[in-house]
């Protein structure tokens, strides 16, 4: 999509979205309601979605959409649902005394970043980039990566069928309290 | 008329016979051009944006007022069907209704409650019309008339439906309200089990035509032996496909059989109880628009896209047979609201995850043999594997259930 563009629109294009996955990282880490963090969170995650999809990684970026929004926010956002009763909301929009975790946090920052630029790849200059189409992802995955494929399936099965037997309906009789 | 066939089906193909098939050949392109001359009329530097404007510009008016055709159609149809006459109030045989219906939804009053979510409330309808809308960015209506040529363009497709979720948990949330929370978790639920076999059936063309593109699974089903088109639905595996592909795609749109969380009689409106007015209608566009989308990319994955359905016959303009299909699968759905029973929750999720789900997953297998085994012999060996494993699966599933008083899990 943005192939033929010329620099200043990629960076514009870069800064948008940067500037909208950091804020509504920022949004949700800060706010009190727990429903707002998580959807502020799917923002952030579609933010990233974009980041790829500049990078020209079509099946990262719209992949990270359909899991990521589709599936692991909705998850999230059932626990949020199922665990927390409704706040009456009275309390401050957002989180104010943070400031222990912002020190940890600009801590873990700069350990990070000072290993990224330390690193031997930042200055290996300009290389070409790769191909990322579906074809040679998949040619891949069935070629060079055929072990990881076959014990993610195996995960994949082994959690299927541990949440089968979690929400499986138990053989012993419960106790007739309920609600009558 | 081989020939005839052949000169129209070059892209952007130069006819060679007669003023006839130049003349068809225009009617074809006519929007194209017509699109092509109103860029050209801009300064160069804006022409990509200018571009982009038209499609989405002709892409909403387009599928806006089909969405107007197909409520006045859906209302007749479904009134025909219960033995009463649709609106016919309204214009000539009430086709002016949705006209009606439109300025009914503007001059309602936008009722918020005073202990909902303002921000929630007022976003739910947008994120759902938003990606509803996106979704028939990748569909090609025509020869060339696809808005964007993504070569992964349907992962676009399900990515965007999968954000379609993120809006009904929304709504039901921010209207703090015990029904409109009970169908959305309901909703959520039935359109994250139903996306499974959804894609799952969508795999299948996907391996045949060895491509994400829609344009490129089109291009593989162009192909005609005498008469009859190599459309995917004419194969076992594809029939299969499809008819789990459009069941599925009724799921995911909330349509009946499968309206529980909207249905009326039973949770009186689900996720949008608190909504009135035109957030409603955007509720309701968003809905339609959905289905449109889907059913487009069943017409894509197993239809044949744009392509007619005998090789005589290709001298119709191509957008002209892409609606025609699409028209005749919202007839399908209406048909198939107006006849069966809603699903209870249990049985739809059953249905989902015990029928559908192994069914798909047959299907990919079959695909998968079809593709690698010569002759008759393929025929005969996936017909037999479609067919057999679903008179098994649903013998197997008929027997466990049984007519008795029917056990709570929660409330006993």
């Amino acid at each position: 999509m943005f192939k033929g563009s010329p620099k200043s629109v990629m960076t514009v294009a870069f800064v948008i979205l940067g500037v909208l996955t950091l804020s509504s990282g920022i949004a949700a880490m800060m706010q009190r309601n727990l429903v707002h963090c998580a959807l502020s969170l799917s923002i952030t995650l579609a933010g990233l979605a974009g980041l790829y999809l500049q990078l020209d990684a079509q099946f990262v970026g719209f992949a990270q959409i359909l899991i990521y929004v589709g599936a692991v926010a909705i998850l999230i956002v059932f626990a949020i649902l199922l665990t927390r009763e409704n706040e009456p909301g009275s309390q401050s929009r957002y989180i104010s005394n943070g400031y222990l975790g912002f020190g940890l946090a600009l801590a873990l920052f700069a350990v990070i970043g000072g290993a990224i630029v330390s690193s031997k790849t930042l200055g290996r200059g300009q290389v070409p980039a790769p191909e990322a189409t579906v074809r040679q992802l998949g040619d891949q995955l069935m070629t060079r990566y055929v072990l990881p494929l076959e014990v993610l399936g195996l995960l994949l099965t082994v959690a299927l069928i541990g949440a089968v037997i979690i929400a499986m309906q138990e053989k012993e009789s419960k106790s007739p309290g309920g609600t009558k | 008329m081989q020939c005839f066939a052949s000169s129209i089906s070059r892209p952007g193909g130069v006819a060679r016979d007669s003023g006839g098939a130049a003349v068809m050949e225009m009617m074809d392109q006519i929007f194209v051009d017509l699109k092509h001359w109103l860029v050209s009329l801009a300064p160069a530097q804006w022409q990509p944006l200018i571009s982009a404007l038209i499609s989405v510009a002709a892409i909403i008016a387009v599928f806006a007022s089909l969405f107007a055709v197909t409520t006045i159609l859906e209302r007749k149809g479904l009134g025909r069907i219960q033995n009463r006459y649709g609106p016919n109030r309204v214009g000539p045989f009430g086709l002016l209704q949705p006209a009606a219906d439109g300025l009914k939804a503007l001059t309602k009053e936008d009722i918020v409650p005073r202990s909902a979510d303002q921000v929630l409330h007022f976003l739910a309808p947008l994120v759902l019309v938003v990606p509803a809308f996106l979704a028939l960015a990748v569909l090609p209506v025509g020869r060339n008339m696809a808005v964007v040529d993504l070569d992964a363009g349907l992962l676009f497709f399900f990515a965007v439906g999968a954000a379609t979720e993120l809006s009904v948990f929304m709504a039901g949330w921010s209207s703090r309200n015990k029904y409109s929370l009970l169908g959305a978790m309901r909703a959520i639920a039935q359109m994250i089990s139903y996306e499974v076999p959804l894609i799952l059936s969508g795999v299948c063309a996907i391996m045949m035509a060895g491509s994400l593109s829609p344009e490129k699974i089109i291009e593989a089903q162009s192909a005609y032996s005498g008469w009859v088109p190599h459309w995917n639905v004419f194969t076992p595996w594809g029939l299969a496909g499809f008819i789990v592909f459009l069941i599925a795609a009724a799921a995911e749109s909330n349509r009946a059989p499968f309206d529980l969380p909207e249905g009326e009689s039973e949770i009186i409106a689900g996720y949008y109880i608190e909504y009135s007015g035109f957030k409603f209608a955007l509720f309701f566009l968003g809905e339609y628009i959905g289905m449109f989308a889907v059913s487009g990319l069943a017409i894509t994955l197993f239809l044949g896209g744009w392509h007619a359905p005998a090789s005589f016959l290709e001298w119709i303009p191509s957008y002209i047979w892409f609606f025609a299909k699409l028209l005749g699968i919202i007839a399908l759905f209406i048909w198939v609201r107006g006849t069966l029973p809603r699903l209870r929750m249990d049985q739809l999720m059953s249905f989902a995850w015990k029928f559908m789900l192994p069914m798909a997953l047959v299907n990919i297998l079959a695909a998968g043999i079809w593709r690698f085994t010569p002759g008759i012999t393929r025929w005969i060996v996936c017909t037999t594997l479609v067919a057999g494993s679903y008179v098994l699966l649903a013998r197997g599933l008929a027997a466990h259930s049984s007519v008795a008083k029917r056990k709570y899990r929660y409330a006993e």
